[in-house]
């Protein structure tokens, strides 16, 4: 046969395999307001970048006549590519193909692209719409998830990986996203959750919608199992293309530089923070007035909104920013904000991003609710996260620092390699108006007019230890500066900290308090 | 660099304004509206709650009833298991606020005694 002969022959079967599920499953893909899969991959990678694999595997399934089926690359597309130069691999199941429900050679074929992105040392990006498992191949199904499970624990910390939820991802499979750096989720269209409306109903009697149970909202701002919220398969796509350029490709590269920009709003910090020490301020305004063009991409926007993570800039180079939010609970840490922190604290560690925390907090969140969930063992996590980090790590005092508070949020002692201090700061044990309390009791109770006693006292207090100069005279605070030169200081700290080393005792591992 | 138009205090939805206190300082802060929410374990041993959600099969007890602490109210069915509800405390069955039959709700109130 001839060469053409045997092009048209490719051409065809690759026409067929394109078509995935066929015109109806596309149209009722279309319906609910979903991209397929290949226009996913093709909207969110560079133009012509992407290159497809496995696209002639044919699935595994023996029984229930599932041999006399056709399935197209056994509903999964996976391949290479790059988003804005930046190479990833890349697997979106097809929701059109069997309601992308995983088989064993879907599973292998996610496995493969999974341990390619692990060998050749770039970023995976999974793209989930599926019904869960293949029920016709029984165990075999379940095997592909475990095999998912166990690499997306080997690429932990190697390689980034980012989930994108863009349909169904219930039970079993729900736990490969859980799993990765950051999953992105769209309103409307993601649904996470272990058991379903209709297993909850029968079974505890509990009603309950799939939106309600595991939509977008509820997991962008109630389980914080997502990191982004988009109100369109678009709109995701920019806030993934946006996120690929504040990281490396893999754990022993650093972020990609660009150039030095100054930012583009110049807030007088003044301004922002009220005189008041009780009154709350938007710390975001802060972060934007630090960082380079004021661009900010925040993590976890809407979940534990006391505590501010995300990604920015400082002279070019990538940083991960922890902030404390005073205009949320003022700004106390709590066990979702501990978890939101930790977590984060340990992606930037992992990958080489330099860590910037900004300090004002009045301390932990009192209360038996908090107690009776753990607050204990939540808050260690940061201390765990801050303490092992080996990345630069620069903190900022800005107003309140009290107690395990000060502690936690990357003080001197947890070895941060630069802790500076506006004029506004207050470290102390705790605030004036308590600690007065207890330390001039006997004073206040005896006084003639315990009133005016205790507010002296306060006034004592303050103006003796609710400032950055008694732990600076310990040296606990390397530096007091004004809030305008903080651009200035924390550019220079990075860049003398370009290779920080640390060496530590050995161990396989710590155990943190999970 | 221009000195933008500070939005200070902007509002975020599902957030709502009040006081929190923390070491006797009162901050002025904004709340989620889930805050608080999440349930926990009663303080009133006399009130007795269904933990889980399921279905009533057998009451032990009747009203004016003393019972000793430890002892079975009733039996509630749920996740394919038959949960022993016992009273925490030692008193007198006042109120059974359920019917053998009756799907109750999770925090549904079951019995109340007295002392």
């Amino acid at each position: 046969m001839l060469l053409s002969q045997k092009t048209s022959d490719l051409k065809r079967r690759m026409r067929e395999a394109l078509q995935g599920g066929g015109t109806k499953a596309i149209e009722s893909q279309k319906s609910k307001g979903k991209l397929t899969a290949r226009e996913r991959i093709l909207a969110l990678l560079d133009a012509k970048s992407f290159h497809e694999y496995d696209m002639f595997v044919s699935h595994a399934g023996k029984d229930f006549d599932m041999d006399k089926k056709f399935l197209p690359g056994d509903g999964v597309i996976t391949g290479t590519g790059t988003i804005n130069g930046y190479p990833v691999c890349i697997y979106a199941q097809d929701f059109t193909v069997a309601g992308g429900s995983l088989g064993y050679a879907h599973a292998k074929k996610i496995v493969k692209i999974m341990e390619q992105a692990m060998k050749l040392k770039v970023p995976i990006i999974g793209i989930n719409d599926s019904g869960g498992a293949r029920i016709q191949e029984g165990v075999n199904a379940l095997a592909g998830y475990g095999d998912i499970f166990y690499r997306n624990t080997m690429a932990s910390g190697v390689i980034p990986q980012i989930s994108v939820i863009l349909g169904p991802c219930a039970g079993g499979a729900v736990y490969s996203p859980a799993l990765t750096d950051f999953v992105f989720v769209v309103d409307k269209i993601s649904q996470m959750f272990i058991t379903g409306p209709e297993v909850i109903k029968t079974v505890l009697g509990e009603e309950i919608s799939k939106e309600d149970l595991g939509g977008a909202r509820v997991q962008a701002e109630i389980t914080g199992n997502a990191h982004f919220y988009a109100e369109s398969e678009i709109e995701c796509f920019e806030q993934i293309k946006t996120l690929v350029s504040y990281i490396p490709w893999n754990n022993e590269n650093k972020a990609k530089p660009f150039p030095k920009k100054a930012p583009k709003r110049q807030y007088k910090i003044d301004d922002i923070i009220p005189a008041e020490n009780s009154e709350p301020y938007d710390v975001r305004d802060i972060i934007r007035s630090i960082t380079d063009e004021s661009e900010f991409l925040e993590v976890q926007e809407r979940y534990a909104r006391n505590i501010v993570i995300g990604f920015g800039r400082l002279g070019g180079q990538s940083i991960g920013v922890v902030a404390n939010q005073p205009m949320v609970l003022a700004g106390v840490l709590d066990v979702d904000s501990s978890n939101k922190a930790a977590r984060f604290i340990r992606f930037c560690d992992s990958f080489n991003i330099p860590l910037v925390t900004l300090v004002d907090l009045p301390g932990y969140l009192p209360g038996v609710d908090q107690e009776y969930q753990g607050v204990i063992r939540h808050g260690a996590k940061v201390l765990y996260a801050y303490s092992e980090a080996s990345v630069p790590k620069m903190t900022v005092i800005m107003r309140k620092a009290y107690g395990g508070g000060y502690i936690a949020m990357c003080s001197h002692h947890l070895k941060a390699d630069f802790v500076f201090a506006w004029p506004t700061a207050e470290i102390a044990v705790m605030g004036p108006e308590g600690a007065a309390n207890i330390i001039f009791r006997k004073e206040i109770v005896e006084a003639e007019n315990p009133e005016e006693m205790r507010k002296q006292k306060i006034e004592e207090y303050k103006e003796k230890f609710a400032n950055p100069y008694v732990a600076a005279a310990y040296g606990y605070v390397d530096a007091v500066i004004e809030p305008s030169e903080t651009r200035h200081f924390l550019i220079h700290a990075l860049e003398i900290s370009q290779n920080k080393t640390v060496l530590n005792p050995w161990k396989k591992h710590g155990v943190p308090p999970f | 660099m221009e000195n933008e138009e500070i939005n200070k205090q902007t509002d975020i939805p599902n957030h709502n304004w009040g006081f929190i206190e923390v070491d006797d300082v009162r901050y002025r802060t904004l709340f989620p509206n889930h805050f608080g929410s999440k349930k926990r374990i009663s303080g009133n041993p006399y009130i007795v709650n269904a933990l889980i959600p399921g279905t009533i099969r057998e009451i032990f007890v009747k009203k004016g009833q003393k019972v000793k602490a430890g002892e079975k109210l009733l039996l509630l069915e749920a996740m394919k298991m038959n949960n022993q509800i016992v009273t925490n405390i030692a008193g007198t069955i006042d109120i059974i606020h359920v019917s053998v039959g009756d799907v109750v709700p999770k925090d549904t109130l079951l019995v109340t005694l007295k002392p």
